[in-house]
């Protein structure tokens, strides 16, 4: 990994095509290294389009979106992705592969046409399957993964990239609870490691727990932001996802947690 | 892996030896037959002066131009299914066959006899029809994006064989039997010029592909991953397909329409457990050539004197290998 990089969003707008309705609307966040950022929200609220800005996909945009003093929004796709390692939310291979080739493909943004992979990357190839908990089935299809091991084969091809920078949509999807948590232990270890670690979810309790920052996203733009604490709030949340629920503390651990309430009739 | 071959190089010997055997038979069977060491001293220039020129002058010629097709469609349908992440895409999906047959009716109507002629006007067809291809898609809003080119390629196809089909209705009963003699392929007027022309063609399309071979093994695992990865997916789709499109248009000039090879080869290559584009390109290409030079081999034997078309063969062998791999594929 290179020095220790925040990802900037600064006044960005995002549209599916020139003069629609921008899907995100001036959306400031700064993810600073060596911390957790948690991009929540309900569905439709601009958080997977901030992901595909960053991936150079949106064909409008306004605004910057800085990787330490590159510009994303001006910058190419390989300069991109030797900064910050991207997991979109979904992925299905049309020809399946061996796990441990799929997750060397994260060395690739690092390699020209002709160029072999070196020492140094086999290495950061292992590494990153240790660390994401698929060395055991290393040599197995990926077609023949279930869906919570085809997740984290996804997150070990994003650590392959060994990049300051981590952008992770929805990453816990499919998984049990042992993995699920064991997913976002790694991201914690990662971040602890000076990464910059940001994650887009649904799992509001969870991310709370482990989440330096919360941003709260709503019709495109942040309705909340800072410490799980000050986000987690029920009159926040209620009117954002227009529906009723409590936030009480967890008596184990003391973080906030969300319980949505039966609505009657 | 489930392969038996578990090292590429271990498959590509095994597909080596099989072509050369291909290759010797196809020197050896003939009007005239020959044992095959009388085909390995003739090749050497050693030996009688009949079964010399019968085997460096006529049926070597032939056996090379089928084996350089078939190294042209196998690979570019390999790096064309990669692109597009689809087991059924083929090169003259791109709307290269239409173009190539489109200029080679058009040579045969216009009175063109010699087959130089013909496979230029289908090389310059085929160039056409690729370039139509592309300000189609531009035009679509849609140049870089796989599926807008593929579907302006089966539009430009579709309408050059409407093109063809108003060509032929008048035409004379002997140009509409040579202009549906091209179409069905064939490597009869196989020359040397003529293979040394898909050679260089070969080359450096074979280079350009071999050398993108992890882009294809990026491209083919979807846009959003592949964007993550850094690689600008719509220039890199348009690559692809481009160098695709110029090797099946070489391989139509020179030999007709020799179908199912480019869509049939490298599911073939993938049942042998071969899953990085770099190795698939080159076992596809070697399967191509084989496939080619066994159909060939089939075309002018098995009702000889008469000669079948060798893009009907290539089918027929074809089918039933992709109906026992349909049930993968699906």
């Amino acid at each position: 990994m290179t020095t220790p990089t925040q990802l900037r969003f600064e006044q960005v707008s995002l549209a599916y095509a020139k003069g629609a309705t921008p899907i995100v609307r001036e959306v400031t966040i700064t993810a600073a290294a060596g911390a957790i950022t948690a991009i929540v929200g309900p569905n439709g609220s601009g958080k997977s389009s901030l992901v595909r800005g960053v991936l150079g996909l949106m064909p409008e945009t306004r605004g910057a979106i800085h990787a330490g003093d590159v510009d994303l929004l001006r910058t190419t796709p390989d300069v991109m992705s030797r900064r910050v390692a991207v997991m979109p939310q979904r992925e299905s291979l049309a020809f399946p592969m061996r796990v441990r080739d799929y997750v060397a493909l994260g060395r690739s943004p690092f390699l020209g046409l002709w160029d072999a992979m070196t020492a140094a990357d086999l290495m950061l190839v292992d590494n990153a399957m240790q660390r994401a908990d698929v060395v055991s089935f290393a040599e197995r299809r990926t077609d023949e993964l279930s869906g919570g091991e085809w997740q984290r084969v996804r997150l070990a091809r994003t650590l392959a990239q060994d990049t300051p920078i981590l952008l992770l949509d929805e990453p816990t999807t499919f998984l049990d609870i042992a993995h699920e948590m064991a997913s976002f232990e790694t991201l914690a270890r990662e971040s602890r490691a000076g990464r910059t670690v940001v994650l887009v979810s649904h799992t509001l309790t969870l991310v709370a727990r482990f989440a330096d920052q919360m941003v709260l996203m709503h019709e495109g733009r942040v309705a909340a932001a800072g410490a799980p604490r000050d986000v987690m709030q029920a009159g926040t949340l209620e009117a954002v996802y227009g529906w009723p629920l409590v936030v009480s503390h967890d008596p184990a651990v003391g973080a906030p947690t969300l319980v949505p309430l039966r609505r009657p009739g | 892996m489930t392969s038996p071959f578990r090292r590429p190089a271990v498959l590509w010997l095994c597909i080596v030896i099989a072509l050369t055997i291909l290759v010797v038979a196809s020197l050896a069977v003939g009007s005239v037959s020959l044992a095959p060491g009388d085909v390995v001293r003739a090749l050497a220039g050693r030996g009688d002066e009949v079964a010399i020129t019968i085997v460096r002058e006529l049926r070597l010629p032939r056996v090379a131009l089928a084996l350089l097709v078939g190294c042209a469609l196998g690979s570019s349908g390999a790096a064309l299914q990669g692109t597009l992440r689809n087991a059924l895409a083929e090169p003259y999906l791109l709307g290269v066959s239409g173009g190539a047959a489109g200029g080679a009716v058009i040579a045969m109507i216009a009175g063109a006899a010699d087959a130089g002629v013909t496979s230029l006007a289908a090389f310059v067809g085929a160039v056409v029809a690729v370039v139509l291809v592309l300000a189609l898609a531009r035009a679509a809003g849609g140049a870089r994006d796989a599926r807008t080119l593929l579907m302006a390629g089966v539009v430009i196809g579709a309408f050059s064989n409407a093109v063809i089909l108003i060509l032929l209705t008048d035409a004379s009963p002997e140009r509409v039997r040579g202009a549906l003699w091209w179409i069905a392929g064939s490597v009869s007027d196989a020359s040397w010029p003529r293979v040394l022309w898909l050679l260089a063609y070969l080359a450096v399309g074979m280079a350009l592909l071999v050398g993108r071979g992890r882009l294809l093994d990026v491209l083919a695992i979807g846009d959003e991953s592949a964007a993550a990865l850094g690689v600008n997916v719509g220039r890199a789709t348009q690559q692809i397909f481009v160098i695709c499109a110029l090797l099946a248009a070489a391989s139509v000039a020179a030999a007709g329409l020799v179908g199912f090879v480019g869509l049939v080869v490298p599911n073939i290559a993938r049942a042998f457990g071969v899953v990085r584009h770099r190795s698939l390109i080159v076992t596809s290409a070697l399967t191509g050539a084989a496939l080619v030079v066994f159909a060939d081999l089939i075309a002018r034997t098995v009702r000889a004197p008469v000669e079948l078309p060798l893009g009907a063969i290539t089918a027929l062998v074809g089918v039933p290998v992709f109906l026992l791999r349909l049930r993968r594929i699906r």
